[in-house]
């Protein structure tokens, strides 16, 4: 049994991504990393857990109600506006483990899947413009952990693998 | 739940400055957007000074959200600058090669002198 491993479950709502970038610091803190490393880290979690609930599981946090800016004071006050449609049992999966300063996190959704990988790994690219997503998450990930690995199946999920080695401090 | 306490915004003559703080990911990024737009649209403000000073993480939500106000500042003819930038956000900034469209400065005075407004106005 791998001693450092951790397994966090987050239901999928945007507000919960803050909580995956917390819990990977925490993961990589005792293999004493530099501040950058943490940040590359964090960052490219927030990247894929982001993807999890908003493409993955389709909930986009209030802008699919809010229409136009304009009416952005009226989305604010109802706070709790968030599409609860996509159903209770709709979870991210995010499993930490190291082995020999290697820090291993998957990323794991039961959501719509991606039809096509290599388009998604594409600058740019975007299925969400509507929300300005900028399109970069995967290069974010690319540039930031030393490998990437996805795999998905459409209707049945997608899972991201994110790969780092710590060199920490002494380096 | 804070609503407004992780942005500050200010108008000054033409320039709408805003100035978040916390961390910027998807959840923040369209909180943020949706009260900078409905001040801009009410204001008379042709740019935007975006003072990342207070901003503690940012993921490729938050460039998402420069490009949109980016675009939005161009449409009105005026420009958006982003002031304070930490080093982790300004290598997000080169890695999606934001730096390559969107100005920066070190300061939020340098970037309101970028913009031809004062603080005073």
């Amino acid at each position: 049994m791998n001693k450092s491993l951790i397994k966090l479950e987050i239901s999928a709502f945007t507000e919960n991504i803050s909580i995956s970038r917390v819990v990977a610091a925490a993961f990589v803190a005792p293999l004493d990393p530099t501040v950058e490393e943490v940040t590359e880290i964090k960052t490219a979690v927030s990247e894929a857990v982001t993807n999890a609930i908003i493409h993955g599981y389709a909930r986009q946090g209030y802008a699919e109600h809010r229409g136009h800016a304009s009416e952005a004071t009226h989305a604010l006050e109802s706070e709790n506006s968030e599409n609860n449609e996509a159903g209770d049992n709709d979870f991210v999966q995010i499993i930490f483990s190291a082995e020999n300063r290697v820090v291993t996190i998957e990323v794991r959704d039961s959501g719509v899947g991606i039809e096509n990988i290599e388009s998604a790994r594409e600058p740019l690219f975007t299925t969400k413009p509507e929300l300005e997503r900028s399109g970069m998450g995967f290069s974010v990930m690319e540039s930031f952990m030393d490998s990437v690995e996805i795999s998905s199946l459409p209707g049945e999920g997608t899972s991201v693998v994110l790969t780092k080695k710590i060199n920490g401090a002494q380096q | 739940m804070t609503k407004q306490a992780d942005l500050k915004l200010n108008v000054h003559g033409r320039v709408l400055v805003a100035a978040p703080s916390g961390e910027l990911d998807h959840y923040k990024a369209e909180r943020l957007r949706a009260q900078i737009d409905s001040t801009f649209e009410k204001s008379s403000c042709r740019h935007i000074l975006l003072d990342m000073g207070g901003v503690s993480f940012m993921d490729s939500s938050g460039i998402g959200m420069i490009i949109g106000r980016y675009k939005k500042t161009e449409l009105s003819g005026g420009r958006i600058v982003i002031a304070n930038m930490s080093e982790p956000i300004s290598r997000l900034f080169d890695v999606s090669g934001l730096s390559k469209i969107v100005s920066r400065a070190e300061s939020a005075g340098m970037a309101m002198h970028m913009l031809g407004g004062s603080f005073d106005e």
